[in-house]
């Protein structure tokens, strides 16, 4: 909102033409400045999916941060300073159906098949194949049988620890076919039923995260203004409580395995038809929901419910503190911090260090070291705002004398190379927060660029 | 943040930019103005408490990185619009960029230096055009080639070189041309000849970037095991047992056009021609419908035949960025060089894990020392040319091995001309006591992946 325009800008920002240079200034007066604050809560939170503060001085930023809180627009704000990047996120509450996570564990459900899995299992008898069959068996049938026999060896109790796993493993081992002359064939499905012991032995049960969401507030407290993803989860809830036995609906995907193109597609279709018919499940849980409050079930598509189980394992919400929270000294994250300065180079430091500026800013009009003639005399300036800053929150950490000089040697340059990797990261969390896909940081990142490293903090 | 000529007085003002952005246009204009470098000169020219133990604040500096120093970018893609756009904004004016490829539509959506009308063009020299018209002063000399077609002499003239690629045989070429400069007197390496390589990498979410300090830090060889080998799908799937609608499309890609030949004889699939894929694309569909496969899409038919990795600007931007801040402290001495990878990943968040990769003692690249090979007289050429292509540390392409057998430099197998593969195959089914190789023998490997031919010790087992 308050830039002036300079030649020194040309050197960061590369979209603005030097002829540019040449533009007239206008001046805005202040008042509209002030409407800022007076603007309608309702246009705001209609108009802006996302609002990215930048190089917003500290009162701005609080003042803005207010306003969008209330009025529930999500907030980014980026600051880049010197060798330092920083991004801060205020967000009431985002939900994440698409996290995407990266390691994700298959869902097999080969501890507790359901019925249909079981009958399929069933279906198959490894000692009377052929080779050909018995090379093309896809590892989950492999992993399942020899499962089987051995809970009905050792009392229903499948392999938990490293020695059993690593029996059972050469128990599968036992059960690839050996030629004439008693020597093991090359079946590759075998390898990778062994490859895969254990990943896939894990017992089916409900990620704690989403465990959590299930007993928070918005799960249980359903009210006709409910927004469909807690919605959804109560209807999952329900469903877990009833037709789901304790269990998620069925993920309905099989990773690709050395199997025929035809065992193959059978197996993967077990899946998929239960996945469905547990996405079935769940749609009648959300209808009678919706009827409750008397909402077509039309509401809520069928398509996002679907979607919604698929991903049930990897829901996410992500909440994150209010800026006037993190500044309040009633309500500081004290221990964040004071645990953080346990070592007192850690990217913490940088943080109080852009805190104090602000407040260099606040009692000077201007940032420290900005001309070469003020750095000597900016460190002992900069040196009482940390003081008093620390002071004024009751924090009994140590700020190394060093970072004190380098923010005045810094004299608030941007960089450019530090402003890229912070746009980078800032446009790739805003689209995050847009599409609601992959989860956004929460809540506070500092970038070093003297270090190439980072840190997420929750402040 | 405000430098302000009247430091008292605080005033609002917005400028309204209503001309064009000069996105499109160039300035034309003079190169130097008020404030330029007034960011960059409060790092070179004011001592700190953490700048590297040779920094010393000078004015030169600045003239150093404007006149002087000379950068190369290798690759004028997703990496590599960042980097020239972050290089040219931190003072680097005499810049080189290679990319041996032109323009696609799919590369407009990061790969901002282009515009649609530049498709099919050279992307070094749009890259070049649009860096050199947009910031005064800078001046971006495009090669559009390969990095194989330019010689020694050429990259001896760069202070520092910074890769932008998406191909490890690049890398491993790049890397094993930086170290053949390396000069050892009385076996301790001369500085002056090393010319620090700055890498990054990225795949979707996902991306890294390293300083290599050929003969000081770990080389790209030595962390050769960080890059699995590219998985491609067993034939016996995509013949007789396809899952997957990629087995589909790869079977239609790898039997059936060669076999069919649908636009004439000769005619390679193009995987930018819509006919050709739309080609590929029904006849996936049959082949799925045989199997009772679902999934082929257009989409997946070409992202498969064009062998897409989606990529995420944002990734770029950010690995990019770090690169170039490396580039800034080797330069200037500003601070100490990252020491030496950091790998990034936003999929949950945002993090990074920095780490010093460890030089590989026996690394076939910079190990200086021939490499030993361990064979039994009987064991077979074939036996020797599978090792070279399949060890996790060697990874060559079609290496080319040469030997001095009885005096005379003799060629025991090589793939890439014709006619000496021909003459050469029969080598691969003799032993290496029957090709006259004996135990000590050294032997020179070549490869695609590697400027400088490979020593090899040949150790016999018993």
């Amino acid at each position: 909102m308050d830039t002036r325009f300079q030649g020194k800008m040309l050197e960061t920002t590369f979209f603005l033409a030097t002829t540019a240079l040449e533009r007239t200034e206008h001046r805005l007066p202040l008042s509209c400045y002030k409407n800022l604050t007076v603007m309608c809560l309702e246009t705001l939170s209609r108009r802006f999916t996302i609002v990215i503060g930048v190089q917003l001085p500290e009162s701005t930023c609080l003042r803005l941060g207010s306003v969008l809180w209330s009025a529930s627009v999500p907030f980014l704000v980026c600051k880049s300073y010197g060798l330092i990047g920083y991004m801060r996120l205020v967000v009431q509450e985002h939900t994440v159906i698409e996290s995407h996570p990266d390691n994700a564990l298959e869902d097999l459900r080969l501890y507790k098949p359901f019925a249909e899995l079981k009958n399929h299992i069933d279906s198959y008898d490894l000692d009377s194949m052929d080779k050909k069959d018995h090379s093309h068996t896809p590892w989950i049938i492999i992993v399942a049988k020899h499962l089987e026999k051995w809970l009905s060896e050792h009392n229903c109790q499948a392999p938990k620890n490293y020695k059993e796993k690593e029996a059972f493993r050469q128990f599968i081992r036992e059960g690839i076919l050996k030629n004439e002359n008693d020597v093991p064939e090359d079946e590759e499905n075998f390898e990778e039923a062994i490859k895969n012991v254990n990943t896939a032995l894990n017992p089916t049960k409900i990620p704690s995260a989403v465990d959590d969401l299930f007993n928070s507030e918005q799960c249980n407290s359903i009210t006709s203004q409910t927004p469909s993803f807690w919605l959804m989860l109560r209807a999952v809830k329900e469903f877990a409580l009833n037709e789901g036995n304790g269990s998620l609906p069925v993920r309905g995907t099989i990773p690709d395995m050395i199997a025929d193109s035809q065992k193959f597609i059978n197996l993967q279709n077990v899946y998929r038809e239960k996945a469905m018919q547990d996405a079935g499940a769940v749609c009648k849980h959300v209808e009678s929901l919706l009827q409750s409050f008397g909402k077509p079930p039309e509401s809520v598509s069928e398509k996002d419910i679907k979607l919604f189980c698929k991903n049930s394992s990897f829901l996410r919400v992500v909440r994150c503190r209010s800026l006037a929270e993190e500044y309040n000294v009633d309500s500081v994250n004290k221990d964040e911090i004071t645990s953080s300065m346990d070592n007192p180079d850690s990217e913490m430091v940088f943080y109080l260090m852009l805190r104090a500026v602000d407040r260099f800013y606040q009692q000077h009009s201007r940032y420290p070291g900005v001309y070469n003639y003020q750095v000597e005399d900016d460190i002992s300036k900069l040196k009482l705002c940390v003081t008093s800053l620390l002071q004024e929150y009751s924090l009994n950490v140590n700020i190394k004398d060093d970072y004190i000089h380098e923010f005045c040697r810094y004299g608030a340059a941007e960089p450019h190379t530090v402003a890229a990797f912070l746009g980078g990261s800032a446009a790739q969390e805003a689209i995050k927060i847009i599409s609601h896909q992959f989860v956004p940081f929460n809540n506070t990142f500092i970038y070093n660029a003297m270090s190439q490293t980072s840190a997420t903090l929750q402040l | 943040m405000a430098d302000t000529d009247e430091p008292e007085k605080k005033r609002r003002r917005v400028v309204e930019l209503t001309e064009k952005m000069v996105v499109d246009g160039g300035s034309g204009r003079t190169c130097e103005w008020e404030g330029r470098w007034n960011h960059i000169k409060k790092f070179l020219e004011r001592s700190g408490p953490f700048t590297h133990p040779d920094f010393e604040p000078s004015t030169e500096s600045l003239q150093f990185m404007l006149e002087t120093c000379k950068i190369l970018v290798i690759g004028a893609g997703g990496l590599g619009c960042e980097l020239l756009k972050d290089l040219a904004l931190s003072g680097f004016h005499n810049i080189h960029v290679v990319d041996m490829d032109t323009i696609d539509m799919s590369n407009l959506n990061r790969q901002f230096l282009f515009r649609p009308n530049d498709v099919g063009r050279p992307k070094a020299d749009v890259a070049a055009g649009f860096v050199n018209s947009r910031i005064p002063g800078c001046c971006v000399v495009p090669h559009f080639k390969k990095i194989q077609d330019l010689d020694e002499t050429f990259y001896r003239q760069f202070h520092i070189i910074v890769c932008g690629l998406d191909s490890i045989i690049a890398r491993r070429w790049m890397n094993g041309m930086l170290l053949s400069f390396l000069v050892y007197e009385d076996g301790v390496l001369d500085p002056g000849s090393i010319i620090p390589l700055i890498d990054g990498g990225t795949e979707g979410f996902k991306g890294n970037a390293r300083v290599i300090l050929p003969g000081m830090t770990a080389c790209i060889d030595c962390t050769l095991e960080l890059y699995p080998p590219q998985i491609n799908f067993p034939m016996c799937t995509i013949a007789s047992m396809p899952r997957l609608p990629e087995h589909c499309v790869e079977y239609v890609r790898m039997l059936l056009w060669p076999k069919e030949k649908p636009f004439g004889d000769g005619v390679v699939l193009d995987g930018d021609d819509p006919e050709h894929i739309q080609w590929v694309y029904q006849r996936s569909l049959e082949r799925a419908a045989e199997f009772n496969i679902t999934g082929v899409t257009y989409r997946l038919t070409q992202g498969v035949v064009k062998r897409i990795i989606p990529a995420v600007a944002s990734t770029n931007a950010v690995i990019a960025a770090a690169c170039a801040t490396e580039v800034f402290k080797i330069a200037s001495s500003a601070y100490i060089p990252l020491n030496n990878y950091m790998v990034f990943n936003d999929v949950d968040g945002l993090y990074t894990y920095t780490f010093e990769a460890e030089r590989k003692e026996n690394c076939s690249a910079c190990s200086q020392v021939p490499l030993d090979m361990h064979f039994s007289p009987s064991s077979k050429l074939q036996e020797m040319l599978d090792y070279l292509t399949e060890s996790a540390s060697l990874q060559m392409k079609s290496p080319a091995i040469t030997a001095t057998v009885e005096g005379k430099n003799k060629t025991l197998y090589l793939q890439s001309v014709a006619s000496i593969e021909q003459r050469t195959r029969p080598n691969l089914s003799k032993t290496l006591k029957e090709l006259g190789l004996t135990d000590g023998q050294e032997l020179a490997v070549a490869d695609a992946t590697t400027p400088q031919t490979l020593l090899f010790r040949l150790r016999f087992t018993s």
